[in-house]
């Protein structure tokens, strides 16, 4: 008899638990981040997090009145794990949006899970042109390697730069950044003589640079994923590479805001081109880049992070447009066409492909208040993804 | 191509410092440690925050790091490893790859998981070039002082293993644990000297190639590979063994990447696969002696 009371009482504690859970639910807004927290792109997942958590603490948690709960999951670079993570947040949380994603087929092997569950995916780093055409319910706000790679290759024939090798890390964007940095140079009348693939877990650049320097072109163009253009720019130098007379051009990745001022003074003068430098001279940024530093003493903002608080922006304007109602597809309906002026200046969703089109600067390494930073010295307006097949 | 064979030299000595530890554990105690790759990152770590947070210089810091590793590796077989010995060695390996996961993770979470970037000292940074066109020997001066400190450790080494009493015991408890103790060596002060040795120079290694490498957390993980390569090629009864397998593996490494850059990654693979396959024992093994 007692035995019973117990079982009884513990069903209506559980009945009641559960449904006030369900109560809860249905007045908060989910978003899933899902970002490489350790492994080898942990800097991208401390840059975004951060970005995420700052836009909230500067905007409430609270849209159309909906409470906004950010889950952050450690997928650790590792695909096949966030695939998982994604599963268990779609079926387990519920969550309202995927967001995050800190390589392309991290992106890419998430894209089948947000496609059947109709969850929108923001993919706030990862940045090879098919992955929005993986799932039409993916929209990026981070940047593509074709877009900044375009821009380079208009600005290298102009400068005395006619014949370049080229040297990759062997993955899709740095695939795509050879291939579009290749045919655009081509149109402008200058030449890649080799293209140079390096595999992604390469101890030693060494192999590689020699030959470069053996090839003796008049410039080399590099692209490595963010983290690792400090070995780079090391061994370059280290080479006697630019005394050889071989400039060093290379997407943003390589100096990467995050780790510029530790490159050293040898990487003075190298040029760049890339979507958003944490020296961007606009009011919005400086607020931003001030932000960030006093919510987290040491780090200074990089494009990874400039993805994350402006995929945030998307999907709290998207929320804020729809106001809860329709589910997934009238919020990927609501996040297409978004025009604003984020940190990296201005930019806006694509209606059609539901990528980024934004400006692309050319930068060059200066040392600002006794800092390494990456100064814009030239723009190219309103860039579309050049790389999109469909 | 003489710059590649200097930078494959280069490489392959610094393999031979981390790997050595290795084979001398391998051979000695027979105990499978996957988690020696640990122990050069503990060296590389002890150098990158010396010289970050405390400013020591570069040169000090080497010999600190050593220390460090071998401290560290002296205290753990003492504690963990030694009631390891006996049992079998799937058991040795998922300790020690366990081991391995707990210092990666702890390393993530005290210093952060970010490429971790030394400053040389200006004398290290220097280039040296003799001769011209085909033939130049391009020699950086950071890599020189690789070559010439391993050489000299080589040497060493293998004046202490054949010359001094104590190289003899290890020798002898290499050969027959149970008959050298019947002899009265003291073979668990020989397995903890020598752990601790390797163990520290595994730490020098990770010291010096913080620089050549790159140094994050996930080290052990990723060169376990190559030094569990050095030490099955070059076989685990001696110091020359190891240190041709790991000549020939970084200049088979560099040189492949330089020639062939499609197959890169996968020259020192085949190179081993070819290797093992004519000898299976390894490059120099001791007719006679426990395999």
């Amino acid at each position: 008899m007692k035995k019973r009371m117990f079982l009884d009482a513990c069903a209506l504690a559980v009945a009641a638990l559960f449904s006030a859970n369900v109560m809860a639910q249905a007045n908060t807004f989910k978003i899933g981040l899902i970002l490489p927290m350790t492994g080898q792109q942990a800097s991208t997942g401390r840059q975004i997090e951060a970005a995420a958590r700052l836009y909230m603490a500067q905007n409430g948690d609270t849209v159309a009145g909906k409470k906004i709960e950010l889950i952050v999951k450690d997928d650790t670079t590792v695909p096949t794990v966030t695939k998982r993570l994604a599963q268990e947040l779609v079926v387990n949380d519920k969550v309202n949006v995927l967001a995050g994603f800190g390589i392309t087929p991290s992106a890419l092997a998430t894209a089948p899970i947000a496609t059947q569950s109709k969850t929108p995916q923001v993919v706030m780093a990862a940045a090879t042109s098919i992955i929005t055409e993986a799932s039409p319910y993916i929209v990026r706000t981070s940047f593509t390697l074709a877009q900044v790679s375009v821009a380079l290759a208009d600005w290298a024939p102009k400068n005395g730069i006619k014949t370049v090798v080229s040297l990759v890390s062997d993955y899709g964007p740095g695939i795509d950044a050879e291939k579009y940095f290749k045919e655009r140079l081509a149109l402008n009348g200058a030449q890649v003589i080799e293209s140079l693939r390096v595999p992604m877990r390469n101890p030693d650049f060494a192999p590689f640079l020699q030959k470069v320097r053996d090839l003796k072109p008049d410039a080399l163009f590099v692209f490595v994923p963010s983290g690792a253009g400090a070995a780079v720019m090391k061994q370059f130098l280290e080479r006697g590479m630019d005394k050889a007379g071989i400039r060093l051009i290379a997407t943003g990745d390589v100096t990467d805001d995050d780790q510029l001022n530790d490159m050293g003074d040898g990487a003075l003068g190298v040029v760049t081109s890339h979507h958003y430098s944490a020296a961007h001279p606009s009011a919005v940024n400086k607020k931003f880049v001030a932000a960030f530093e006093k919510a987290n003493p040491g780090m200074r903002p990089n494009f990874m992070a400039v993805g994350g608080y402006d995929g945030m922006r998307v999907i709290y304007e998207a929320l804020r447009i729809t106001k809860g109602v329709g589910g997934g597809d009238a919020l990927v309906a609501a996040m297409k066409g978004q025009i604003f002026e984020s940190p990296r200046g201005p930019m806006y969703i694509d209606a059609q492909t539901r990528d980024v089109v934004q400006n692309v600067y050319l930068r060059k390494v200066e040392k600002v208040d006794g800092k390494l930073y990456n100064v814009e010295f030239d723009v190219i307006k309103d860039v579309k993804d050049p790389g999109k097949t469909k | 191509m003489l710059t590649i064979l200097f930078d494959g030299v280069a490489y392959g000595m610094l393999l031979f410092i981390l790997a050595l530890g290795l084979a001398v554990t391998m051979g000695l105690m027979n105990f499978i440690n996957l988690a020696h790759g640990a122990f050069a990152m503990a060296g590389g770590y002890i150098t990158v925050l010396l010289m970050q947070e405390a400013g020591v210089p570069f040169l000090v810091c080497l010999p600190l790091a050593f220390l460090g590793s071998a401290l560290l590796g002296g205290v753990l077989e003492r504690t963990l490893y030694r009631p390891l010995y006996h049992k079998p060695h799937l058991d040795q390996v998922l300790f020690s790859i366990g081991l391995t996961f707990m210092a990666v993770a702890s390393v993530d979470y005290f210093v952060g998981s970010s490429q971790q970037l030394i400053q040389l000292p200006e004398w290290l940074k220097g280039r040296s070039e003799w001769g011209q066109g085909a033939w130049t020997l391009g020699m950086g001066h950071y890599r020189l002082f690789i070559i010439v400190v391993c050489a000299a450790l080589t040497v060493g080494l293998q004046y202490v293993l054949t010359r001094t009493r104590f190289g003899s015991r290890l020798r002898a408890s290499v050969d027959d644990q149970r008959v050298a103790a019947g002899l009265g060596i003291n073979v668990n002060l020989v397995f903890l000297s020598t752990f601790a040795v390797g163990s520290g120079l595994a730490g020098l290694g990770g010291a010096l190639g913080a620089e050549v490498l790159g140094l994050d957390p996930s080290f052990p993980l990723k060169f376990m590979i190559y030094f569990l390569i050095v030490v099955a090629v070059g076989g685990t009864s001696s110091i020359t063994g190891p240190l041709l397998a790991a000549l020939l593996l970084g200049v088979a490494d560099v040189a492949g990447k330089y020639y062939i850059p499609k197959l890169g990654a996968f020259i020192v693979y085949s190179v081993m696969i070819a290797i093992l396959i004519w000898r299976p024992q390894g490059l120099f093994v001791r007719r006679g002696g426990k395999s």
